[in-house]
């Protein structure tokens, strides 16, 4: 039993890294006023060219900046239809989530089924080799470090930055925002920029550090789970942060309660973290009145204005 | 350049999915080509082999009957802006009951066997996007996260019974039920195709999906739900019934393609029911401008897509996912040209500029 704890537990933070940096990318673009539901084809777009250009070059550094960037691209197609186009943002959403996920496998086909080195763990002298607490805190890779880090960074953004009250302010009233000066679109682009660098991170993390194979459906819901997430977290990144914490060890109870030899069907398990998701999100959405006090005001809507 | 419409435009009814479907081509051709497939053979499997046999046109009919069926009940729940995503789940629900019907019944010989797995396939995809539906109006929670969840869910049940409660015992193992008997399939339609009369369950939505929005009191008030959310609560149009007839005809209709597949094509329940139809679908809505009518071409083009690219994979070396990313191309280029439903463009300079823009 301890040895299944530790196991979970010290599987949950890589585990949970893909799905921390997507969605605390999305939740900066839904503060922004911009719902873009197309992280499941972001992330897999990051997946496979970061798969792709780290086995090409031999050098994770490069994979994880190739899918941040072939992601963050596909955002800004997003962004031109809803900011330019005045597209609906869920339809938008849905089509670059379609065509995020036709040109990963379009990116990813001459590598189906490969497998890459991880990346090197970052390893502490002394605090690694500790029983229990090493393998579950000190023995990562430096993304899911850097994930960690992220999330009092952001918070810092929104709470503590003039860019992050900017954020914040067209997220709530782009009009008013305008009036006072501020460019509306531009934060908007900026901000669904982020978000698809984030999701293409997020997409790296899974093919070339965590699972450090590629095939095709290998984000596998992920991406809605982590917009979902958004809304679990009501747009904070700490309480996000805590969300995909434990998705991540929901994920891997599959594994372990397979080791233990319990006699639940396989797919009930597979289940299980969209079946746990439908039931947070009718508890949390349960409480309107307490979501609508974090929730962006003008999140979804187009802005008309001149910016 | 562009100036917004005063009026709107019948002509771009037409123009705005022509020039998606023209873009997608074009874009499809140019990258195919860029990865290598020889041009001639990928312009011959999109263009002409689809077309070119009678079998080849019964494939196209084959796909056409399961978009058509999907799209028409999505279309009902976009247009009061109800995101239903989760078709695909519905429709493997929808396979499901009307499977465990065909299997429970397999010596059969009733002419009723057909039309309860009908009843029991439409029932139980609305059941699946009821759930949604409850969840969304007792709980408020997203019906675009938890019908894409639902989705997931019904795959896993799938497989489940699949390999388990109802497969055939007899099949040495493998995830898949019975065969099903005469009496629990579609008759065919063209002798020599695929092509079966589950088809005439997509023209009979089609049908009612336009007597429904264009002629009907509850019609109207769903419309005016999504236009104009704020005009629809002044006159008292009730919100939580407008979830209610959006997600239940999207599962419906979803869930009668899944019996058109199981009894159509497949002939058993199995693994894979669908290529994607229920996430196609959304595509096909958006395409056909949300219009019962403009739909039903704009499933034909789905099928003819489907079906080219099943060609180009065989004789041009296209990969699999050709179909996907011509999707995804579809979606974003029918979005674009959408502004033409707003704006038009003027070439020369306007002659009367009111108040001219900075």
């Amino acid at each position: 039993m301890t040895a299944t704890l530790v196991f979970i537990l010290s599987g949950m933070l890589a585990a949970a890294t893909p799905m921390l940096f997507a969605a605390l990318g999305e939740s900066v673009a839904e503060r922004s006023g911009v719902l873009n539901l197309s992280v499941e084809g972001m992330m897999a777009t990051g997946a496979a060219f970061a798969f792709a250009v780290a086995t090409l070059s031999g050098s994770h550094t490069l994979g994880f900046l190739a899918g941040g960037t072939a992601a963050a691209l596909l955002s800004l197609v997003f962004a031109a239809l809803v900011l330019v186009f005045h597209a609906n943002q869920v339809a938008a959403g849905l089509a670059i989530g379609v065509l995020g996920l036709g040109v990963s496998a379009f990116a990813g086909n001459r590598f189906e089924g490969a497998a890459i080195a991880k990346p090197p763990s970052l390893d502490i002298p002394g605090l690694s080799d500790l029983p229990v607490v090493g393998p579950i805190l000190f023995s990562h890779d430096a993304m899911v470090y850097l994930g960690i880090l992220l999330v009092p960074v952001v918070a810092l953004v929104f709470t503590r930055t003039k860019l992050g009250l900017s954020i914040r302010a067209v997220g709530e009233n782009p009009e008013a925002a305008r009036a006072i000066g501020t460019p509306v679109l531009g934060i908007r682009l900026g901000c669904v920029l982020f978000g698809g660098f984030m999701a293409g991170l997020g997409g790296a993390h899974l093919s070339i550090a965590y699972t450090a194979l590629w095939a095709e459906g290998l984000v596998a819901g992920r991406g809605w789970i982590a917009v979902a997430l958004v809304v679990f977290g009501s747009w904070l990144p700490f309480r996000i942060a805590l969300g995909a914490y434990v998705f991540g060890a929901i994920s891997l109870m599959e594994l372990s309660v397979q080791g233990l030899g319990l006699a639940i069907p396989s797919q009930l398990l597979s289940a299980s973290p969209y079946i746990v998701t439908i039931l947070v999100l009718a508890a949390i959405s349960r409480d309107q009145t307490r979501l609508r006090l974090t929730r962006p005001l003008s999140l979804g809507k187009p802005f008309r204005g001149q910016a | 350049m562009l100036e917004a419409r005063t009026a709107p435009s019948r002509a771009t009814l037409v123009a705005v999915p022509a020039i998606a479907v023209a873009l997608t081509l074009l874009c499809g051709f140019l990258l195919f080509t860029a990865i290598g497939s020889p041009p001639e053979k990928v312009a011959y499997a999109f263009f002409v082999q689809p077309f070119a046999s009678v079998g080849a046109i019964g494939e196209v009919l084959l796909k056409t009957g399961p978009l058509l069926l999907v799209a028409q009940g999505l279309a009902i729940g976009y247009r009061a802006d109800i995101w239903n995503i989760g078709a695909e789940g519905q429709l493997i629900v929808g396979a499901i009951c009307a499977s465990v019907l065909a299997i429970a019944f397999e010596t059969s010989t009733s002419p009723f066997l057909l039309p309860a797995m009908i009843l029991a396939g439409a029932a139980g995809g609305a059941a699946w996007a009821g759930i949604a539906a409850l969840l969304r109006v007792r709980f408020g929670a997203s019906e675009i996260l938890t019908t894409f969840m639902l989705s997931s869910v019904a795959l896993q049940l799938l497989y489940f019974l699949v390999t388990g409660p109802l497969k055939d015992p007899m099949g040495f193992n493998f995830p898949q039920s019975v065969m099903f008997g005469d009496a629990a399939l579609f008759a065919p339609l063209i002798p020599g195709t695929r092509a079966n009369t589950s088809l005439l369950m997509g023209l009979a939505a089609t049908l009612v999906a336009w007597v429904f929005m264009a002629r009907t009191t509850a019609g109207f008030r769903l419309m005016v739900g999504g236009l104009a959310p704020a005009a629809a609560r002044y006159a008292g149009f009730s919100q939580t019934r407008a979830i209610w007839i959006g997600l239940l005809a999207g599962g419906a209709c979803a869930g009668l393609a899944g019996v058109g597949e199981v009894a159509g094509p497949l002939g058993m329940l199995q693994r894979t029911l669908s290529p994607g139809y229920g996430f196609a679908a959304i595509i096909v809505a958006f395409l056909g401008g949300l219009n019962p009518i403009g739909i039903v071409f704009a499933a034909l083009v789905m099928a003819v897509i489907y079906v080219g690219g099943d060609y180009a994979v065989v004789s041009a070396g296209v990969p699999n996912a050709s179909a996907t990313i011509l999707q995804g191309f579809l979606l974003v280029f029918y979005l674009a040209a959408s502004l033409l439903f707003t704006h038009r463009i003027r070439w020369r300079k306007a002659a009367v500029a009111e108040g001219s823009a900075p």
